[in-house]
């Protein structure tokens, strides 16, 4: 089966930046991601886990290696053809001019067709869809600057999913949400993606989560692949422990068998 | 207004409130006909403009020579000018940018004195020469403004406010030592038309301010939808196909040209494109593609409806029709500024 995206030898390295520090590199990252697949993104700051979304919405262009898109090389793609396969769910959205939740979710339509000048009806019915399946659909003529974190969230997770994408990059999907929504997020995204095949890249600081919701996991430091595997590959207490420099203690989670991390705090009894 | 707007189509919608502002800036235009210095009675008004009027005199000249013309160039004026500022707006993600206060119409005023002091005057390839000069100055002024700003990273409201100014002010010092140098009696001349001031316009110029204007227009609204997206950020903006650096640089190019070419035909009239999108979008959301077709019809009632104050208030005198935007937009602008920061601070 041809991976949904693939990674190849792929290097990048930003412009020298200011004060002379050695500019962030991204060194001979390979890795793939088959349709239906959750695939767990984790590393400390700095990682290069920003830089890889930037560089599969082709925001950046690698300097090295490719990238393939549903077995196609993405620097021969257009904008559009990438966004229609590629849809990125970030922390936030700028709040500058108050668009309504439904407004912001049309946008999501763009890439499938750029020159139109207004949304047709189709388009009209796949935002009223995303919006019911996130839970926002009573909130379609609110303005984004009156929404919680957690309701904004969903809108830009809305907003995604009209892009009808192959592949959600999710960046930290549950920063801004409490228990119950993360939970409901995490369960919205299992039905996703074993109803549509979609393929997942999930962006956490959050490992137990990743953990729990992931198939395979890939963990980053300082641009580099470390380890990649199922979890229980990847969180080791030796692996974890070199590369967040600090003490830890993988366990199994009561319920669901996965592996979980807690930081034994400095000072601990 | 809104949950109503959302059961129409994009298009209807459009249609319904342009066809409102149509109708409303088709009673200024009436009423504008009407009123002058020189008496003429409203009959005699409707017969010239259906032409069933007499051949020739006063009345002939005061209605179709004089009072038309001005009619014409204070719509085009402020069509231009509030759509050039709804498209810096959107560009600069800022809802306080105004040509005027980006600094781009005093480039743009440097450009126009340039050519008139090298002796360009009103006839139509002289038009386009102020036209091109005014559009090169408009550039120069935008992209000093932006390299300013953006030299901190990003691009922050207030230093792009004070890049503006800064741009302003230096563009203005300019034109006054162009001016000391070549004819010192003429300072007071430029310094009136720096206020803005609506003239009639001969024919030929007329039909370029009209090309110009439909040219800035074409640009600014064919990227109506990008605009919108990159309210999300230029990344966020190019995660959705959005090819931000082109949508930009044609925004930019577009707003530039209306900028300048209102400049050359009636001065740096100045809020006209803060006040009158920022009330647009107040009533009917931050929309570009309804924003922008709407900004041109309500910007040209607008300053319509002041360059006729402008004429009649202390007639036979007249005032600069840029002292009533003036008056008018300043209280805006603080407003506008003080109800900003009270938002953002805690």
């Amino acid at each position: 089966m041809t991976p949904l995206c693939e990674f190849r030898h792929v290097g990048f390295a930003y412009p020298v930046g200011a004060h002379g520090r050695p500019p962030f590199e991204i060194r001979d990252l390979s890795f793939s991601l088959a349709p239906g697949e959750v695939l767990g993104l984790i590393g400390p700051n700095a990682a290069g886990k920003t830089t890889v979304i930037r560089l599969l919405s082709r925001v950046l262009d690698p300097s090295r290696g490719e990238i393939f898109l549903a077995g196609r090389p993405a620097s021969r793609l257009g904008r559009a053809a990438v966004a229609r396969q590629v849809a990125v769910v970030p922390q936030d959205v700028p709040q500058g001019f108050p668009y309504t939740v439904e407004q912001l979710v049309l946008m999501g339509r763009f890439p499938h067709a750029p020159g139109r000048f207004f949304e047709s009806r189709e388009d009209l019915e796949i935002a009223r869809e995303v919006m019911a399946i996130t839970g926002v659909e009573t909130l379609a003529a609110e303005a984004l600057d009156r929404l919680s974190g957690g309701e904004r969230q969903r809108v830009v997770l809305a907003r995604a999913l009209a892009q009808r994408p192959r592949l959600l990059v999710l960046d930290e999907p549950t920063a801004h949400l409490d228990l119950r929504y993360q939970a409901e997020c995490v369960a919205l995204l299992r039905r996703l993606h074993k109803d549509d095949g979609l393929g997942i890249l999930l962006v956490s600081h959050d490992l137990n989560m990743a953990a729990e919701v992931s198939d395979r996991l890939l963990l980053m430091a300082g641009g580099a692949a470390v380890s990649a595997g199922t979890p229980e590959d990847v969180m080791q207490e030796s692996v974890l422990e070199a590369v967040y420099s600090c003490r830890v203690v993988v366990d199994k989670h009561p319920a669901t068998r996965r592996p979980t991390v807690n930081v034994v705090w400095p000072d601990g009894r | 207004m809104r949950a109503e707007g959302s059961h129409m189509t994009g298009g209807a919608r459009l249609a319904w409130i342009c066809g409102g502002l149509l109708v409303i800036l088709s009673v200024v235009v009436l009423g504008s006909l009407l009123v002058g210095a020189a008496p003429v009675a409203p009959a005699t008004v409707f017969e010239l403009i259906t032409g069933r009027g007499p051949g020739q005199g006063t009345e002939r000249t005061v209605v179709l020579a004089i009072r038309l013309p001005r009619i014409a160039a204070a719509v085009l004026a402020g069509a231009a000018l509030a759509v050039a500022g709804a498209g810096f707006q959107g560009l600069t993600r800022n809802p306080l940018a105004d040509p005027s206060i980006l600094g781009v119409s005093g480039g743009a005023a440097f450009g126009v004195v340039l050519g008139q002091v090298s002796g360009l005057g009103q006839g139509i390839v002289e038009a386009l020469g102020l036209t091109a000069l005014g559009f090169a100055g408009a550039l120069v002024a935008g992209v000093a403004v932006y390299l300013i700003a953006s030299s901190a990273g990003g691009l922050p409201v207030h230093t792009l406010l004070l890049a503006g100014v800064i741009v302003g002010i230096f563009f203005s010092a300019a034109i006054t030592v162009l001016i000391s140098i070549v004819d010192t009696n003429r300072l007071g001349g430029v310094i009136y038309w720096l206020l803005g001031s609506v003239a009639p316009i001969p024919p030929a110029a007329l039909g370029v301010f009209a090309l110009a204007t439909a040219a800035g227009l074409w640009l600014v609204l064919g990227q109506a939808r990008a605009l919108n997206l990159l309210a999300l950020g230029d990344e966020g903006a190019l995660e959705l196909g959005v090819d931000a650096q082109r949508v930009k640089r044609r925004v930019f190019a577009g707003a530039a040209l209306l900028t300048g070419t209102v400049v050359a035909f009636v001065g740096p009239i100045g809020f006209v494109g803060l006040v009158v999108p920022q009330a647009l979008r107040m009533l009917l959301g931050p929309d570009n593609r309804v924003l922008v077709p709407a900004a041109l019809l309500a910007g040209g009632a607008f300053l319509l409806v002041a360059d006729t104050l402008a004429r009649t208030v202390v007639a036979p005198a007249e005032l600069s029709v840029g002292v009533l935007t003036s008056f008018c937009g300043a209280p805006v602008f603080i407003w506008l500024l003080r109800s900003r920061a009270g938002r953002t601070s805690p």
